[in-house]
């Protein structure tokens, strides 16, 4: 079923000294979504460039398909790359754009007319064929991006923040749509971003990466809910990160106090990390939670409203659908299996 | 616009010494002036086409698209090269480029005399080699060299100018279409950077075709162009009517030149000097 097609492996690279990737093991199966996610300068771009063959590894191969390419020219490559800001060419149009690949393939001219036609009905923009590049809005533009790296049939479609310069609504409606493209084609998508909400509604996959090192790879609900460390916790969603130590299997003690959980295999009183997502802690009345506090701002956010409560030493950042006024006392409690428990990140 | 006051040095400027020069030029192209009367007169554009000025004409358009096109030959691998260096190395680089156009034009094209003339530094270091060198000053060739040489860095800055504006990530995506380097230049770079190079050419070609300097010093007393005739008419047979007229038709030939590159521009929506 998973059927393997491209493999990272072992790769190093480092621009003026500066290491951008450090031993980056992965791989890529057929028909796949899988997103690389991370901060700015995690290096989630050059992976993607190196997949892409505009960079050279220092370090470490490349295999599609079981072939080292390495040393492959981008334009030997049986993959496309749909670019950040879009890289259209003005000095064509539409359909000179999307043909262009084709026509350097010296396909026939009923073949181009056929696949250009077919491609451009896959991304909604039929019959802005002859439209110049310019008149088109951002999201016409990345759609056309996308069709022309289509229309070459890859295997594997690599897309760079490809709706970073959309906006909200219209990057929403594009997020379904190129889910809907990756499925209907049946193709592997490799996409970066640096929008976890992105990387959670869209792929099968995802690779968390910070500092040049994968964090943690896994489907959007294994990052969500058990994320491997407090750098993926953060990253993804809000969280309450606090110390903790880890007394026995299933017990930790936060702040002296002692809770159950489901995690085990640590040393006796190790230091941790304890994550709690703020909507998992539930509001009790005052003295009767694990924990009281003292209501210190409410914001409206839609869904629920987003609450600090401090706790005289932390103010813990609370999710609920019901609203206690600044000033309020309350108390919170949480269950054993929405506690998660990390080892502390080394030097940090 | 309540700032338009603001331009009115500009155009007082522009009046004096452009509608007005303009407009002397025309009236004395149609004029003569006999006995205290003046008679319009077509005369002088009649003369023009007299077959002994027209070889005139054609030998300045043909050796003003000769050094256009060697410019641009030299000039757009050489933008190219510009374009495509490391920062650190590129400003050096054009500097070297541009420091020559800090001297003076006309000592500029001395030198070149200096080093062709017949005890030249040329000819004198081939003859201790043993060669003969047939006479290198005052011939197209020489007159051509000159031109290239002043006015190549007017082809290589403009195009230099479009192909650092031209996105990497557009030739990066040529690329990933399956187009190698050749065909990336072919179909991406070189028609992306079209405006730079009509503007090259027009920034060339003009100063090719009315130069008079350069003819003179390099193609000796008997090479004539367009723009030695019409300054013997003004300063050696003070036939101001007959030098009016070759430079109305100059400069009409120049305007039909322009406006046919700018038409051209205007179609590929390019963004160069003009």
């Amino acid at each position: 079923m998973h059927e393997e097609i491209i493999r990272l492996i072992g790769i190093s690279k480092e621009f003026d000294g500066q290491k951008v990737l450090d031993n980056i093991n992965l791989y890529f199966n057929r028909n796949e979504f899988l997103t690389l996610l991370g901060p700015s300068g995690c290096g989630k771009t050059t992976t993607l460039r190196i997949i892409g063959g505009f960079e050279t590894p220092d370090v470490g191969d490349v295999l599609f398909e079981g072939k080292k390419i390495n040393a492959l020219p981008p334009y030997k490559r049986k993959l496309n790359t749909v670019f950040q800001r879009y890289a259209l060419f003005t000095h064509m149009n539409v359909y000179e754009n999307i043909a262009f690949g084709l026509k350097i393939k010296k396909k026939s001219k009923e073949y181009i007319d056929k696949k250009v036609h077919e491609v451009l009905s896959l991304v909604n923009l039929s019959g802005y064929e002859k439209r110049n590049i310019d008149s088109l809005s951002g999201g016409q533009q990345q759609r056309i991006a996308i069709a022309r790296a289509l229309v070459n049939e890859p295997q594997v479609l690599l897309l760079d923040e490809p709706l970073g310069a959309l906006d909200l609504k219209l990057r929403k409606d594009m997020q379904l749509e190129l889910k809907k493209i990756q499925q209907t084609l049946g193709i592997t998508f490799v996409y970066v971003t640096h929008d976890q909400e992105e990387a959670l509604t869209m792929s099968d996959t995802i690779v968390v990466m910070n500092e040049g090192k994968i964090q943690q790879i896994g489907s959007p609900v294994d990052i969500y809910n058990e994320p491997k460390n407090a750098f993926v916790a953060d990253f993804i969603g809000e969280s309450n990160i606090i110390n903790g130590i880890m007394i026995r299997d299933y017990y930790v003690e936060i702040k002296g106090i002692g809770f159950n959980c489901v995690d085990k295999g640590f040393s006796s009183n190790e230091n941790v990390d304890v994550v709690i997502r703020p909507e998992d802690i539930k509001l009790m009345p005052y003295k009767e939670g694990s924990i009281d506090g003292v209501v210190e701002s409410v914001i409206f956010k839609g869904v629920h409203y987003e609450m600090m409560i401090n706790d005289n030493s932390y103010s813990w950042m609370v999710q609920s659908t019901l609203m206690e006024p600044i000033g309020t006392k309350v108390g919170m409690s949480v269950a054993p299996s929405d506690i998660h428990i990390m080892r502390k990140v080394k030097g940090k | 616009m309540k700032r338009s006051w603001l331009s009115f040095p500009y155009l007082i400027w522009m009046i004096i010494f452009t509608v007005i020069p303009l407009g002397l030029i025309l009236f004395y192209s149609i004029v003569r002036i006999e006995d205290g009367g003046m008679i319009l007169t077509m005369g002088n554009f009649k003369r023009v086409l007299e077959p002994i000025y027209l070889a005139v004409f054609l030998r300045s358009i043909k050796i003003a698209i000769i050094s256009t096109v060697i410019c641009l030959l030299l000039g757009y691998p050489m933008a190219m090269i510009l374009a495509s260096k490391e920062m650190s190395n590129k400003s050096i680089l054009i500097v070297l480029f541009v420091i020559p156009m800090w001297m003076n034009f006309l000592a500029r094209t001395y030198a070149w005399m200096t080093l062709l003339e017949k005890n030249g530094l040329i000819t004198t270091f081939f003859n201790l080699l043993g060669i003969e060198l047939p006479m290198l000053l005052y011939t197209e060739s020489t007159v051509i060299l000159g031109m290239v040489y002043n006015f190549l860095p007017f082809m290589v800055l403009p195009i230099y100018s479009v192909l650092v504006k031209i996105d990497k990530a557009v030739l990066e995506a040529a690329e990933d279409l399956g187009a190698p380097p050749p065909i990336v230049f072919s179909r991406v770079i070189f028609p992306l950077s079209l405006p730079g190079v009509t503007s090259g050419i027009i920034m060339v070609f003009m100063p090719a075709l009315t130069t008079f300097v350069i003819s003179r010093l390099l193609g000796g007393a008997h090479f004539t162009l367009i723009g030695n005739l019409i300054e013997q008419q003004f300063l050696i047979t003070r036939d101001w009517g007959f030098g009016s007229a070759l430079s109305v038709v100059l400069m009409l030939m120049i305007v039909l030149t322009m406006g046919f590159a700018l038409r051209y521009e205007k179609e590929n929506e390019g963004g160069g000097l003009w």
